[in-house]
């Protein structure tokens, strides 16, 4: 008898609820043997009390500053290219002024503006309605505000995606495996019915890198901790006007951008 | 006595409908499972130890591998300290794999023995099988 995934979190989330989930291996493993192991955080780690990433658009000029960014997020991630929009699966993407900051354009703004591209990922949103719904915490809050997926846990009942008001989250609608042209090895796929979205990087981060895209964008993505006034965000926050996306709606989104760039003002 | 014969009947298929699962497997050989650790990264090893003994390993690998994903997933702890101090990478893929890069020959045969179908490689990458 095997048991698919779905059954599987039910049978935990029951075994849970009874009690029955409390013992840890390592646990297990102090009753039998004299030393204590124990698991740690990685001294290289890179760690803030809230990240946030700056996006500053006039560096990006060429399709090829947008492509290189796109391409090396979705390159280490695994995420598959299936071609088609309805079953799209992406991390970091482009889309249009009005479609970004829809309601704050007019007719008359630069027409530099009005034409070109932005960059779209997930907001990280310090009050996010994603982890607000999630009904098996697979989408869920860290305390440097990553807003994190836990693959193992997700059950695609895609309320998230309902919830998000950014667009930042895409459904496994098929296998992805057959469209990711080259797999990178040391990151996992997903599967079929799972919901993925951008993770900040924290696999990186874990080992004292920059986020992938940040590091491809020739100082057009600045990344940092927004809880620290001496960090890289804090000063380009500080000397720029920035936006950020539909702040109506109360979600404090981290990501920012700044618009008025010098060639831009 | 009313409808006996339909009785018997039915306890005839109910005794029948339990029992197959019996009767499908009595034909079966089972062969205990030798997994197999020739790997040109184990043979490196000058103390040819997992993680932890191989008598823990045994017993709790699925314990401790859920462990390591609870902690390197939801609270960002990636350096797991052994029961001797010695510290690894929190990785299936990329911990685990690169010693049992013989997949088939490793997991694939006790999981099949004992069939248990673990989903970790629907988006874990397996290792290329290193035939050697
Ligand atoms: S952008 Fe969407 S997915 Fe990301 S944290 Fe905000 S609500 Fe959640
Ligand atoms: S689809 Fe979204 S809301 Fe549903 S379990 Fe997965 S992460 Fe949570
Ligand atoms: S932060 Fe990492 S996961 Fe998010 S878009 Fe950039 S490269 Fe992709």
């Amino acid at each position: 008898m095997s048991i698919d995934r779905r059954e599987f979190l039910k049978f935990a989330g029951a075994s849970t609820l009874l009690g029955l989930g409390g013992i840890t291996a390592v646990q297990e493993l102090l009753k039998t043997s004299a030393g204590a192991s124990h698991v740690m955080v990685d001294e290289k780690a890179l760690s803030a009390k809230r990240w946030a990433m700056v996006i500053d658009i006039s560096k990006f000029k060429t399709e090829a500053d947008y492509k290189n960014v796109v391409q090396a997020c979705h390159s280490i991630h695994n995420v598959p290219d299936i071609g088609n929009p309805k079953d799209e699966v992406k991390w970091i993407w482009t889309d249009t002024y009005e479609h970004t900051f829809p309601g704050q354009g007019n007719e008359y703004m630069p027409e530099g503006l009005k034409h070109k591209p932005f960059l779209l990922l997930c907001n990280h949103c310090e009050q996010p309605p994603c982890v607000r719904v999630c009904p098996t915490k697979a989408t869920f809050k860290r305390k440097d505000g990553i807003v994190m997926m836990d693959q193992h846990r997700c059950i695609g009942c895609r309320f998230c995606m309902a919830a998000c008001p950014f667009g930042a989250r895409s459904f496994n609608w098929r296998d992805p495996r057959p469209f990711i042209k080259e797999q990178n090895p040391e990151y996992p796929t997903r599967t079929m019915g799972v919901v993925e979205k951008c993770t900040f990087c924290f696999e990186r981060l874990a080992k004292g890198l920059q986020p992938a895209c940040v590091e491809k964008s020739n100082g057009g993505l600045i990344f940092g901790d927004l809880s620290d006034p001496n960090s890289e965000v804090r000063k380009v926050l500080s000397t720029h006007y920035s936006i950020r996306r539909k702040p109506e709606i109360g979600t404090q989104p981290s990501v920012y951008y700044i618009i008025g760039g010098s060639e831009n003002a | 006595m009313y409808n006996s014969g339909k009785i018997i009947t039915g306890l005839i298929i109910f005794v029948g409908l339990v029992a197959t699962p019996f009767f499908y497997n009595s034909g079966k050989t089972s062969v205990k499972p030798e997994p197999g650790i020739d790997t040109p990264a184990i043979r490196q090893l000058a103390e040819k130890q997992c993680v932890e003994p191989r008598e823990f390993m045994k017993a709790n690998h699925m314990q401790l591998l859920n462990d390591w994903r609870d902690s390197a997933v939801r609270d960002g702890s990636r350096i797991y300290v052994n029961s001797q101090g010695k510290q690894f990478t929190i990785s299936l893929q990329n911990t685990c794999m690169h010693c049992h890069s013989n997949k088939a020959e490793f997991c694939d045969k006790c999981h099949t023995y004992a069939n248990v179908k673990p989903y970790c490689w629907n988006c874990h990458i397996a290792p290329k099988e290193n035939k050697t």
